[in-house]
């Protein structure tokens, strides 16, 4: 049992005394309550009655002061680019075909709107991304679609459009390689990227 | 022994013509007497796999030895040139009886029937005092004895390339009826690098491989280069400066100009027939659709197609009245055509299996240089083909498809200039380890000889020049 401890020397003694009054009570609560529980719940074996007597004596819990874990990195400062990327999402995903953002995608969008409103100096470019499943062109087509869906959404959200710029690369950029499903919807992709603005961590 | 001869019609010619023009050339006696065997050389290429038609190509005779060493390389290279066409079987040098010089008047044909050649090519070539070379060469039906065709050709020397193919394009034409496809060149993307980084780069080269050179460095993403059909130019969709645009390239002076600045992505460009506009995709706000650009005055036409579906890909018909492109307005891409001036837009595209419609998708429509036929990327059942319907989309034949569902695709397809042999490109499955290779491949009309063609690295996005 931790709790705030007073360390003025006048009532440490007090302090103890009340502890340990309060541990002995408890005690023979814990005593008591066992042997209760076990006859409640029938069957006999009155294992409780067997519980040895323990007798505890509270010690002192001194504070320690842990020292910063060098190994854990500093948390990201809200404003750089690497903040963006891992604690507000950089990505978001599309279902076959579609250029139509999902719930999931909606919430990636919102925390990149937010953060963009709080930056307004930041100006980013939206790539369109598909996976390998249709022609080149088409392809092209289809990432400039999703790249403008994810403009217009920013825009909608109060993010100046003369800050959004958009690229389409279709098919050609893959993030994940592979002709599975995995990889296909990894690579079913709008990337918000920072193009200048935001600082380095 | 078996002959692919064939004495039915060529493929829209009437047999009668044909006939009696050989048979005033060799007499009517011979074809009176004629066995089977001995019927007019031709060769049907509509039949598909027939057995290739054994061809002697012998080394040109010259009195002059450099001219001699040329002369062996020609006869190479036109050898090379019908071998990979898939209809004729160059027979191995080391088996003719005959030296080139010993064949002057005439060849002794029972030297050639002897090693089963059907036909038998050979020639002379020289440099004359103007320091230009003089090829000859005779193409011979060997068991009738009689000479079938013959030319010559001038030129400066290092135009030897160009001479051999023209050689090939006449044996070609003589015996198939039609027109040949070996004076021409192939631009397309070159890849190298890791397989989620290549680099891309524009290349040239002659359909054998040979003269290969790139035009553009690995600095920037380059895609779809196609040539104009009047002049040394290529228009391409590359994003130098980091936005996707349409460029021109112009082969001769290596200068390139951007066509048209949209605040929007352009892409998918093509020459019309005339070789003075452009049409392409313009995306605006997400939404693709079709225009023409006059090259010479850089006006836009108003957009060609008008709804928010993906309108993309066009292709002229050669008269240039009509315009084959995919949309997918109904709900996957199809391919529709449409009037030059956008009227009458109507989808061809229908999968024959009533029962996989629904779920078969096509685009990538290029017309044929015939007219007759649209050729296309498919995609049904997991699958990727490449095939040809008529322009109102009846008579679909696929020409190659992949083979592993799900794994693997063949895209992209673009025609010959004689309208009987298509070149795409495959691109090999993926892995987390990379793989995604791509390559060129080349297949007849028939679907036949489908074959790999070879390039210094990866390649993709082949386009066929018209004739040189």
């Amino acid at each position: 049992m931790r709790s705030s401890y007073s360390e003025t020397k006048g009532s440490q003694m007090r302090q103890s005394l009340i502890w340990s009054a309060i541990v002995l009570l408890l005690v023979s609560a814990c005593e008591t309550v066992p042997e209760e529980t076990v006859e409640a719940e029938a069957g006999g074996a009155a294992i409780a009655n067997q519980l040895p007597a323990v007798n505890v004596t509270p010690q002192p819990v001194t504070p320690v002061q842990v020292a910063p874990d060098p190994n854990v990195p500093k948390p990201l400062a809200r404003e750089t680019e690497e903040f963006f990327v891992v604690e507000v999402g950089d990505r978001i995903f599309f279902d076959l075909n579609s250029s139509d953002i999902n719930e999931r995608a909606q919430e990636t969008l919102n925390r990149q709107a937010e953060w963009l409103r709080e930056y307004p100096n930041v100006n980013i470019t939206i790539e369109g991304h598909t996976d390998e499943r249709g022609t080149r062109e088409y392809n092209l087509g289809l990432g400039d679609r999703r790249a403008n869906s994810v403009l217009a959404y920013l825009v909608a959200l109060g993010v100046d459009q003369e800050r959004l710029s958009t690229i389409s690369w279709g098919k050609e950029k893959p993030a994940a390689l592979g002709s599975n499903q995995t990889a296909w919807a990894l690579n079913r992709r709008a990337v918000t990227t920072i193009t200048d603005g935001a600082p380095a961590n | 022994m078996s002959a692919p001869v064939n004495t039915r019609y060529l493929f829209d010619k009437p047999i009668v013509t044909r006939r009696n023009l050989l048979s005033t050339a060799a007499g009517a006696a011979t074809l009176v007497a004629a066995t089977p065997a001995l019927a007019v050389l031709e060769i049907d290429i509509t039949r598909g796999n027939i057995d290739p038609l054994p061809i002697a190509v012998t080394d040109l005779f010259s009195d002059d030895s450099s001219a001699a060493i040329r002369g062996n390389e020609i006869s190479s290279v036109v050898a090379a040139d019908l071998e990979r066409s898939g209809l004729f079987r160059p027979l191995r040098k080391e088996t003719f009886i005959q030296k080139p010089e010993e064949m002057q008047p005439r060849p002794r044909f029972v030297d050639w029937r002897t090693i089963n050649a059907q036909a038998l090519v050979t020639g002379r070539s020289s440099l004359g005092e103007d320091g230009l070379m003089r090829v000859e060469f005779r193409l011979w039906d060997v068991f009738a004895e009689q000479q079938m065709t013959g030319l010559v050709f001038t030129s400066a020397p290092e135009s030897w390339r160009r001479v051999s193919h023209l050689i090939a394009d006449q044996i070609y034409e003589r015996l198939t009826g039609e027109k040949g496809y070996f004076d021409t060149r192939i631009v397309y993307v070159s890849e190298r690098g890791r397989p989620n980084d290549r680099k891309k780069r524009l290349a040239i080269m002659d359909q054998d491989g040979a003269n290969h050179t790139y035009l553009t460095d690995e600095s920037f993403l380059v895609l779809t280069p196609r040539f104009s059909p009047t002049s040394q130019e290529i228009t391409y969709l590359s994003y130098e400066h980091n936005q996707a645009r349409v460029y021109i390239y112009n082969i001769d002076t290596g200068q390139r100009e951007l066509l048209g600045d949209f605040p929007g992505m352009s892409y998918a460009p093509r020459f019309h027939p005339d070789g003075r506009q452009v049409i392409i995709t313009v995306s605006e706000s997400g939404n693709s659709d079709i225009y023409t650009m006059n090259l010479q005055t850089r006006e836009m036409s108003p957009n060609l197609t008008e709804n928010s579906a993906l309108d993309t890909s066009p292709s002229y018909s050669p008269d240039g009245d009509y315009i084959a492109f995919t949309s997918d307005r109904g709900g996957s891409p199809q391919i529709y055509t449409m009037k030059a001036n956008g009227k009458e837009q109507r989808r061809i595209s229908f999968d024959p299996d009533p029962d996989q419609r629904r779920n078969s998708s096509y685009s990538t429509p290029v017309w044929s240089p015939r007219g007759d036929l649209i050729a296309f990327t498919k995609q049904y059942k997991r699958l990727f083909a490449i095939g040809v319907m008529r322009a109102d989309g009846s008579d679909e034949r696929i020409l190659a498809t992949t083979t592993e569902p799900g794994k693997g695709l063949i895209e992209g397809p673009t025609w010959a200039p004689n309208g009987r042999v298509l070149m795409y490109f495959s691109k090999e499955p993926t892995t987390n380890l990379g793989g995604g290779d791509v390559f060129l491949r080349s297949v007849d009309l028939t679907g036949h000889n489908d074959r790999l063609v070879e390039t210094p690295y990866l390649g993709s996005d082949p386009a066929w020049s018209p004739p040189l």
